[in-house]
């Protein structure tokens, strides 16, 4: 147990030491930032117009928080865990004692530090562009972080599945990124859900994306907007009891392919990727 | 060369791995003593990698015994794993790390295991002079040229001080002269350390001068299992005669070298200068032996 716990706080260390080395490496911030900026510069030109009342802007920003949630937990795992197969930081993992410890923990930790990056250079800038985000308090700010953490349970699993069954970390990268757009597109972040067709409403509501818009509006939106949603009201209770199925059948189904994937994990297996990926010249 | 424990580090007997209908192993029995240093060599496909994951654990095996250390590597444990070095082919992660910071950092994973006879991890400062990287110590990863990359694999396989060291072709890509050095890694650790290593490689030289046994392994069964004195005894009766006679330089190859000697010496009663009889190397030896078995064989040969 000892050397258990010991490789978690290495996991946790590694953590760090690879956060540090994001915060200096320009390329990758531009990238990370630069999907927040897009977003912000939509929420800017919706700041003065108003529906009830209620500022566009802050009926966007939201389902944008939500949505990063999900992108974080479902396309960030599945991107990392595709690539440390290909480049074989999953393998030396393997080749350590209670390497595999170090480096979940290590991912996970990481992962949740990009989704908070992206979130907060969202976030920050928001409160002072939108009228009305400030009104939300410390309250409001816990419970987001409680969201967060069931959005973050309800999706990384999902992901970790994606990377570990996909053969490349482009394919990774893709087969979340467009599943993810089609969520979003179909889950009323960007516009009303109820401008949808019935039968696209009851398919957006199977997945995380809409409830966690959804959860998240119930946080900073004012109760009255809450009309505006399915059936007139936040539905806490359901957000709650789905994004809880997706994590419980998500963790009930990912170790399993997580251990499946490390088991065949080997020297081969990583040539072979990197042969392929010499043949498409890229 | 040292005195060898005699404890086995490794025994494999009749090894076999079958992937759908095609034989990839088709019963490989070799051991290795503590201490020595087996060279694993062979054409591409004739098993040597999947031969070596089996033993890392990193893959199943279809059948046969395999003892790693004293353990069934399907069943070996964090402990078991911490003494093992792993040195694979392809490794290209960790690419953003300074050289000194990941070998110190992936060290700090062997501490749990270490024990007077054995201390865990081998200092960083230290792996990084072994290796011959002080001047790239604080460098990132990705900045390092194909044959440093390689060496800080090797440091990296040897951070946990092994027992037994596995090494998939580790010197492609090394210039002479840190392959030399390289070499002198290995025989200071088997000499010293009494580590074992099971190494594979295509070069022939390296082959003869690492290898305490050399195993030629074709077509999924091995073809030879020796020194490299003994498999050239064994599968060469040819010896070279090399001979400058007035300024000229000869070189004859010949089944019988005595009585070619005679012959050329009476032909030549003066004027010789340089006059070597050397067996065939082990690159003719190795030629020969997989030649037989190319034309020897039946059976369908697998990729690895």
């Amino acid at each position: 147990m000892n050397a258990v716990l010991r490789a978690a706080r290495l996991g946790f260390l590694r953590s760090l030491i690879e956060f540090k080395q994001f915060l200096r490496n320009p390329q990758e911030i531009i990238w990370t930032v630069s999907m927040s900026l897009i977003f912000l510069i939509v929420l800017w030109f919706q700041r003065n117009s108003d529906i009830n009342g209620v500022s566009l802007a802050l009926l966007t920003l939201p389902g944008l928080l939500g949505m990063t949630i999900a992108q974080g937990g479902f396309s960030g795992t599945a991107g990392t865990l595709s690539y440390d197969r290909e480049d074989g930081t999953l393998l030396r993992a393997k080749a350590i004692p209670q390497g595999m410890v170090g480096y979940l923990v290590s991912r996970v930790l990481y992962i949740i530090y990009s989704t908070l990056i992206s979130l907060v250079i969202l976030f920050i800038p928001s409160l002072f562009l939108i009228n009305g985000l400030t009104d939300v308090g410390w309250l409001g700010l816990v419970t987001f972080a409680w969201l967060f953490i069931l959005g973050f349970l309800a999706t990384a699993p999902w992901g970790a599945i994606i990377g570990s069954v996909v053969k490349s970390s482009g394919s990774g990268w893709g087969l979340t990124f467009l599943p993810l757009a089609g969520m979003v597109a179909i889950s009323g972040i960007f516009y009303p859900i109820s401008a949808l067709a019935g039968w696209l409403q009851a398919l957006a509501q199977v997945f995380p994306v809409y409830w966690l818009g959804l959860g998240a509006r119930s946080i900073f939106l004012p109760d009255s907007a809450a009309l505006n949603e399915i059936g007139g009201s936040w539905r806490t209770d359901q957000t709650v009891l789905i994004l809880s199925l997706w994590a419980i059948v998500g963790f009930l189904i990912a170790p399993r392919v997580l251990r499946h994937m490390a088991r065949r994990e080997s020297g081969s297996s990583m040539e072979d990727r990197k042969q392929k990926v010499l043949n498409r010249g890229y | 060369m040292a005195i060898k424990n005699s404890k086995p580090a490794l025994v494999v007997e009749d090894l076999r791995m079958r992937y759908g209908d095609i034989d990839v192993l088709k019963g490989v029995s070799f051991s290795a003593t503590q201490g020595e240093v087996l060279v694993l060599l062979g054409p591409n496909g004739a098993g040597k990698t999947t031969t070596i994951e089996i033993l890392e654990g990193f893959r199943g095996r279809s059948d046969g015994t395999v003892r790693v250390l004293g353990t069934d590597p399907n069943e070996g444990d964090e402990r078991w794993r911490a003494r093992l070095g792993i040195v694979l082919q392809s490794w290209r992660d960790h690419s953003k790390w300074k050289v000194h910071e990941l070998l110190h950092h992936l060290g700090q994973y062997y501490q749990p295991y270490s024990s007077p006879q054995r201390p865990r991890p081998l200092e960083a400062k230290q792996l990084i002079q072994l290796v011959g990287l002080e001047a790239q110590a604080n460098h990132e990863v990705y900045t390092l040229s194909g044959g440093q990359r390689r060496r800080l694999d090797v440091a990296i396989g040897l951070v946990g001080n092994p027992e037994l060291l596995f090494l998939d072709e580790p010197t492609v890509g090394f210039d002479p002269q840190a392959r030399r050095e390289f070499h002198d890694v290995i025989h200071r650790l088997s000499d010293l350390d009494n580590t074992t290593v099971l190494l594979t490689t295509h070069d022939l030289g390296e082959a003869e001068k690492l290898g305490d046994r050399i195993i030629v392994l074709a077509g999924g069964t091995i073809v030879a299992n020796g020194t490299a004195d003994q498999l050239a005894s064994e599968y060469s009766s040819q010896s070279e005669v090399i001979w400058t006679h007035n300024k000229q330089r000869h070189v004859h190859v010949t089944g019988d070298s005595t009585a070619y000697l005679r012959e050329l010496l009476n032909k030549h009663p003066a004027g010789i200068t340089e006059l070597e009889v050397r067996r065939a190397s082990l690159e003719d030896t190795y030629i020969k032996i997989v030649q037989q078995h190319e034309t020897s064989r039946t059976a369908k040969t697998g990729e690895q």
